[in-house]
């Protein structure tokens, strides 16, 4: 359904004629810019470097960082989530987490350990939301891994509720190596890839750095604020 | 609160700053912290002045096709479902706004941290409109409890206030019991808002780029808060100032870089949130309506004219984090919600020279503003042009810059002021400069010079002058605020 514009043409008619010109009718060429220092941001580092420079960066984001094959990644997530005080876990619905070996986890060490793992359920959608609100867990995938800033991108859709990475206490991302690239410069370049293919992008994407955080009160940071209070990337090695 | 705020004269509010002793403490140790933390984070890239010029390019090219840019924009929104409304003033805006709240029988509205929605006060009409206006940004949210303290800075709105003060007023208002500590402070607000965000039914966000290709929009904050405000509520409205649009995301993510650096040195904050439309059919978050507010008041009017560039402006406070003014007077001294250099160019353009004639005096011209602007806007150029039309205007300056001065209380004892308002002293100054003391000086040093005579400028540049600031003032014993 299509939304509408209201007071547009009085109120751009003013902007062309404060510029001393008419409207402009004409697609206006998106300029080749003179500068372009963000393309020199880790130029030509490979896989390997980026990963030194995102290990380098959790540390200045209070972000715990591990490292581990796809065959070891239940036995280090369980670590986490214990570390963390346990469940309730939440996790999207998504076959990634089966393909990368973590069913029978989910399925049946958890709950067997008294670690309920919720799903993501966009038809339970009140449901959902509160159960991701009274979560001691979330577990999520990052789409995009920006080494630069230690950044996991993660992108919405009805299988993957923005609220999951929020409102749990500790926020975890599966971090597969191959996802990550030297800054935001390349997750901005993709993003409109996926605009021009697909004529739109998924109606949330969010960099997530590390928890939430406030220096409001005297400039003393607090970790833990609207958002989680910890946060863990797990890079996984051979995916 | 609209832009204005408080009622005093410029004169009054300078005096009230300057005996606020531990807003002044706060203020010179925010600035500290602040300044030395961007100046890393700009240092660390290597080629800061290429990002400044590409920040400024990008933004130039953006205002000079303004009108194309916001069509695009808004084409955009509406093919994903939103609605727009282009406002020419704030009362267009804050009726639009207004009429959705009533059609919608709002009753409790959250809101993330934008400076628009002050600019236009729309917190009263809402307030008005008998809905409970929630602030959820951990500064703002500490002012509105205690009965909407104004801001005194555009990134840390509550830094004129202790942590004690902070008890207290939770204390009073909020029923709290704990400590002072910081972390039990932000919890307690954790738990209060956390309450509002699952119960309100509009959420109210500014927006700090507009993506033109995409019709997204994107909010940069370190708390999360505006990932609750836009993910729960079924209605969002972001209220947009009509300069702050990029053409595609490859634009967005330079500037999202320059602000997130200039404004508190992180590389990115916390949370980059790009939100497109409203929810997609069968998600079960994110709002099912969104409307977007784009708001000019007064902003057109600055298009076209000598004041143009001050619209390149991303809100980053790194001028208001190197004033030397702003240090000395505090946020409040200004009387609108943009204090600082950033302030005393755009109120007077926003508010009205009637109103705030006073501000482009506030200021030493010392350029350091200037320097450190991510997206290189000529600030102390931008306050000498004020000072030109004011004076056109009225046939002389509202305010001597000697009684300015004084009420700054900088009249006997505050060499600091100047020892690093020389990026153009040292080779200019020269001639003036007997031995250690100037004892008269070229333009707007003269009428100080009046006053007393100043030590000279020493050689030394803003930035190596920041970095050695601390040791200096210890040496000086920062006599500046004691000595008066
Ligand atoms: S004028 Fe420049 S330095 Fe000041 S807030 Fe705006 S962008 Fe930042």
């Amino acid at each position: 359904m299509a939304g509408t514009i209201q007071n547009q043409d009085k109120f751009l008619n003013k902007i062309a004629s404060r510029l001393g010109r008419e409207r402009i009718s004409s697609p206006v060429e998106r300029p080749d810019w003179k500068y372009r220092p963000q393309d020199e941001v880790l130029k030509n580092a490979s896989q390997d470097e980026l990963v030194d420079v995102l290990k380098k960066q959790c540390a200045n984001i209070h972000t715990d960082f591990y490292e581990t094959e796809k065959k070891d990644l239940p036995e280090v997530l369980e670590q986490i989530v214990s570390s963390y005080g346990g469940g309730p876990v939440i996790t999207w619905k998504d076959d990634r987490y089966a393909q990368w070996g973590l069913e029978s986890l989910f399925k049946k060490e958890w709950p067997k350990n008294n670690i309920e793992v919720r799903e993501w359920d966009f038809e339970n959608g009140e449901e959902s939301i509160i159960k991701a609100e009274s979560a001691n867990a979330a577990i999520t995938i990052s789409e995009i891994t920006l080494a630069e800033s230690g950044t996991t991108v993660l992108f919405s859709d009805k299988d993957k509720g923005r609220m999951v990475s929020f409102l749990p206490a500790t926020y975890i991302a599966l971090v597969p190596k191959s996802s990550l690239v030297p800054r935001i410069t390349q997750a901005a370049q993709k993003m409109r890839e996926m605009q021009q293919e697909t004529g739109r992008v998924p109606s949330c994407i969010n960099f997530i750095t590390g928890p939430s955080n406030s220096a409001d009160i005297e400039l003393n940071l607090v970790v833990g604020v609207h958002g989680p209070i910890k946060a863990s990337y797990i890079l996984i090695n051979d995916l | 609160m609209a832009m204005k705020i408080g009622s005093n004269e410029f004169n009054e509010r300078v005096g009230q700053g300057i005996d606020d002793a531990f807003m002044r403490g706060a203020v010179s140790g925010a600035q500290d912290s602040m300044g030395v933390r961007r100046s890393n984070a700009a240092e660390e890239l290597g080629n800061w002045e290429d990002w400044r010029s590409h920040g400024e390019e990008i933004r130039q090219h953006v205002l000079e096709h303004l009108d194309y840019y916001l069509e695009q924009l808004s084409k955009n929104v509406a093919e994903l479902g939103g609605h727009v409304f282009f406002a020419e003033t704030k009362e267009e805006a804050n009726e639009y706004i207004r009429g959705i709240a009533q059609k919608k029988q709002a009753k409790k509205i959250v809101k993330a941290k934008s400076m628009v929605t002050e600019e236009i006060g729309l917190n009263a009409v809402l307030e008005e409109e008998g809905c409970k206006v929630i602030e959820t940004d951990l500064g703002e949210y500490i002012l509105q409890v205690d009965d909407h303290d104004p801001p005194s800075h555009i990134v840390v709105p509550a830094l004129h206030k202790n942590k004690e003060q902070i008890r207290d007023v939770f204390k009073e208002k909020l029923g709290y019991k704990k400590t002072s500590k910081p972390e039990e402070l932000a919890l307690h607000a954790r738990e209060m808002l956390r309450e509002e965000y699952m119960t309100a039914d509009i959420g109210i966000t500014g927006c700090n780029f507009a993506v033109a290709e995409s019709g997204s929009i994107s909010l940069v904050t370190n708390e999360g808060n505006a990932d609750l405000v836009t993910a729960l509520p079924k209605t969002q409205i972001t209220v947009m100032g009509m300069e702050r649009i990029v053409p595609t995301f490859e634009e967005m993510e330079v500037l999202v870089s320059l602000l997130t650096r200039s404004a508190v040195g992180q590389k990115l904050t916390s949370y980059i949130s790009v939100l497109t439309g409203p929810r997609e059919a069968q998600d079960a978050d994110g709002p099912e309506e969104f409307h977007l507010v784009i708001v000019d008041n007064g902003r057109s009017d600055i298009l076209g004219g000598e004041f143009q560039s001050i619209l390149q402006c991303i809100r980053c406070a790194a001028c208001i984090n190197v004033c030397p003014v702003y240090r000395h007077i505090g946020g409040h001294s200004y009387g609108s919600i943009y204090s600082g250099p950033i302030g005393a160019v755009l109120s007077p353009l926003l508010g009205g020279y009637d109103e705030y004639k006073e501000l482009p005096y506030a200021s030493t011209l010392c350029g350091a503003c200037t320097e450190v602007c991510p997206v290189k806007i000529p600030l102390h150029d931008l306050l000498h042009k004020h000072r030109e039309v004011i004076v056109e205007k009225e046939g002389k300056a509202p305010i001597s810059e000697k009684l300015l001065m004084k009420s700054f209380g900088i009249g006997a004892a505050s060499p600091m002021l100047y020892k690093f308002g020389t990026k153009f002293a040292p080779t200019a100054l020269n001639p003036y400069t007997n031995g250690e003391s100037i004892s008269k000086g070229p333009g707007p040093m003269k009428a100080w010079t009046d006053i007393r005579e100043f030590p000279a400028p020493n050689k030394e540049r803003f930035r190596d002058w920041f970095k050695n600031r601390k040791k200096e003032e210890n040496a000086h014993g920062r006599d500046d605020s004691e000595s008066r």
